[in-house]
């Protein structure tokens, strides 16, 4: 692998390496980014050894030789296709095989009280597939069919009900796009720049089009007593999953999801049934849900004491922390997608999202944030969902320390880590909101990093 | 919000038998809190018994998994560690968890006084309670928990977002723009299957447990 012959010229670093960190050693590069390169330089090996020049941009040799992906017939155009009974319901062709989700092992103590990532480095648009979504369970992913699925609502209501999944079709329902981000999105960052890609540093999140019975419905069936404030929202599954959510937000936009994304939500988002929160941290969306209490006080269960409650400097610890902020981050190019084209045109293309409400500017920054410009934001402006943004501009082959910022219809603006530590140490786990800067090598290659701010 | 008079009449009221069935909720007030009572030393053995595999005979935690006992007075340090006696505010947070989600892989396995008993073990392990004691419903509320001040409401409305609502700056934003953390001088990102070159699994394993040292 000594062909660099697609790597760009190398000009003078117009960054200045931190002396305690250094330079990448050569050979240094690990991670996913390396991978990719190398493995688009054995695609143009085994595209020569079939005369075809796939290395190039444009699929066309610059010597002049005709291609012969394009002079010589091929199979794909002369012998038939698969016939339309072949995939009752297909997946991804295996070309796309690294789309996939991905786990940390070393994150947990095991796989079923877990974490795993969304391939956002991978993806376009807004909306998750929903077979490489991320999942968080606490106990597993249950298998709960519709037959035995039951809703309960107690508590402070004045008739206590059970419903079936049947009953929970006929009451009206709502369709909302919504991005769903764990609370602890972005949380291996606190300390530094630790994970090589957004995968693994943003992608405790996903983005679907729910459809569902609100909440308040459910609620205005059993009457809500006056007294009661705060309700308990909990799952079938052994962990027994269980938030306090404030009234008010439950009557105002929960959604009590069967569908995501056009069908049945799967298995390990919470078939058939789950919560989803608008904007609020992932946690709170309960999965196979099973049993809504109403009450005067919260209950302050353990995912909302030991957990999903975020610690300062001085030892203090925020709760009910349930808002996820505004946050961005460019998909690509990033560690897991290296510029493998070389000098000229290049898309800079990223997510953005805030609990807060809609985003309405992002920007992005090649030089660490010294300078910015505005992205273009791309598809529909959802409520607390997903915006896709893109910034077109042309790579002259030298270094560049890539950043996106996001920006809410609030106001808000996406801090800075550092930022965000001066306020609240580096032990708060959750909530890691702040700006993901990539530093993009002169031969393509993308590594997280930080800069001085 | 009136009931039936304006809704659907979907559902059926639910029976008493039901709601006891998974109305098993604790509150820090002690509302639904059963009738029932462990001491200590009972608890010790159910402990060795059902729990001690994966937090340890004393709730100091075996390879990755928590622990529960210990770490006072870390919270503010560089690596706090948070447990029941360090952290956690509520003895009813301890007593609704143990019995809603514990043991893991056998939930609902333990019944009203097992759970009295192993809290009361769990309490004693982190020096809030005597060897003698034994936790009933009546002196539930007598317990108090080390750090049950150490937490407050969400401020990020107050603390923050004035601070980062500003109009953002577009040109000559720093003087000084340097790399300062970088995350392959770490090297804990996992291989992809496919790579078969640098054999990622013996990577992982010895990968750090906790975020580690920055490098800036």
């Amino acid at each position: 692998m000594t062909d660099k012959s697609a790597s760009p010229p190398s000009p003078e670093p117009s960054f200045h390496p931190d002396p305690a960190t250094g330079p990448a050693p050569a050979g240094a590069q690990t991670g996913p980014s390396r991978r990719r390169v190398l493995g688009a330089l054995a695609a143009g090996a085994a595209g020569a050894a079939t005369g075809a020049a796939t290395g190039t941009a444009s699929g066309a040799s610059a010597a002049g030789t005709p291609d012969p992906l394009i002079t010589e017939n091929q199979p794909w155009s002369t012998t038939l296709g698969e016939g339309v009974d072949v995939t009752p319901y297909g997946l991804p062709i295996h070309f796309e095989s690294d789309v996939v989700r991905r786990n940390v092992p070393w994150l947990t103590a095991e796989t079923i009280s877990s974490i795993n990532f969304t391939p956002i480095h991978a993806l376009e648009g807004t909306i998750t597939p929903q077979g490489c979504a991320f999942e968080r369970h606490h106990a597993g992913a249950i298998e709960l069919s519709k037959a035995d699925y039951r809703l309960m609502i107690n508590g402070l209501v004045d008739r206590p009900l059970i419903f079936t999944f049947e009953d929970l079709l006929r009451f009206p329902r709502e369709t909302r796009v919504l991005f769903m981000e764990c609370a602890a999105n972005s949380g291996m960052e606190w300390a530094g720049a630790q994970l090589n890609g957004c995968q693994f540093t943003q992608g405790m999140i996903h983005n679907m089009e729910y459809t569902g019975v609100p909440l308040r419905l459910l609620l205005a069936e059993a009457g809500v007593q006056p007294a009661g404030k705060w309700v308990l929202v909990e799952g079938a599954d052994a962990s027994g999953m269980s938030r306090s959510l404030p009234l008010e937000k439950a009557l105002d936009d929960c959604l009590v999801a069967f569908q995501a994304n056009g069908e049945a939500l799967r298995k390990e988002h919470g078939y058939p049934v789950r919560l989803c929160v608008p904007g609020w941290e992932g946690n709170m969306w309960v999965k196979w849900l099973r049993r809504i209490e109403v009450g005067d006080q919260p209950w302050e269960h353990r995912e909302e004491t030991s957990k999903y409650t975020d610690t300062m400097a001085d030892g203090r610890s925020r709760k009910w922390t349930w808002v996820m902020d505004a946050k961005s981050v460019i998909t690509a190019p990033s560690p897991q997608m290296p510029i493998a084209h070389g000098p000229g045109p290049l898309v800079i293309t990223g997510l953005a999202w805030s609990g807060r409400g809609k985003i309405t500017r992002v920007d992005v920054s090649k030089d660490g944030g010294r300078s910015w410009e505005t992205a273009r934001l791309s598809g529909p402006a959802h409520d607390k969902a997903l915006q896709r943004f893109y910034l077109d501009t042309v790579w002259d082959g030298s270094e560049m320390l890539l950043q996106s910022r996001a920006i809410d219809e609030t106001g808000y603006v996406q801090p800075t880590k550092d930022a965000l530590r001066a306020i609240r140490g580096e032990n708060s786990i959750y909530h890691m909101n702040g700006i993901q800067t990539w530093f993009v090598a002169a031969d393509g290659r993308v590594e997280n990093v930080e800069v001085s701010s | 919000l009136p009931a039936a008079a304006e809704g659907f009449g979907l559902g059926r009221t639910a029976l008493p038998q039901e709601l006891a069935a998974w109305d098993i909720d604790i509150r820090p007030d002690g509302l639904g809190l059963p009738e029932g009572s462990g001491d200590v030393q009972t608890g010790e053995a159910l402990f060795s018994e059902r729990c001690a595999v994966c937090h340890g005979d004393f709730g100091e935690g075996v390879d990755r998994w928590p622990v529960l006992a210990g770490g006072q007075g870390t919270l503010a340090d560089r690596d706090p560690v948070k447990t029941v006696g360090s952290y956690w505010p509520y003895l009813s947070t301890l007593w609704d968890y143990v019995h809603r989600a514990m043991p893991f892989t056998e939930a609902h396995s333990l019944n009203v006084n097992d759970t009295y008993a192993i809290v009361a073990y769990i309490l004693y392990s982190n020096d809030i309670v005597d060897d003698d004691f034994t936790l009933t419903r009546e002196n539930f509320a007598t317990v108090e928990m080390p750090n049950a001040d150490g937490f407050f409401v969400d401020d990020r409305d107050q603390v923050e977002v004035p601070a980062f609502s500003a109009a953002p700056c577009m040109h000559d934003c720093k003087t000084d723009v340097h790399i300062t953390r970088r995350a392959t001088v770490l090297d804990v990102t996992p291989e992809t299957e496919t790579d078969t070159e640098t054999g990622d699994e013996t990577a992982s394993a010895e990968a750090p447990a906790a975020p580690p040292e920055p490098t800036g």
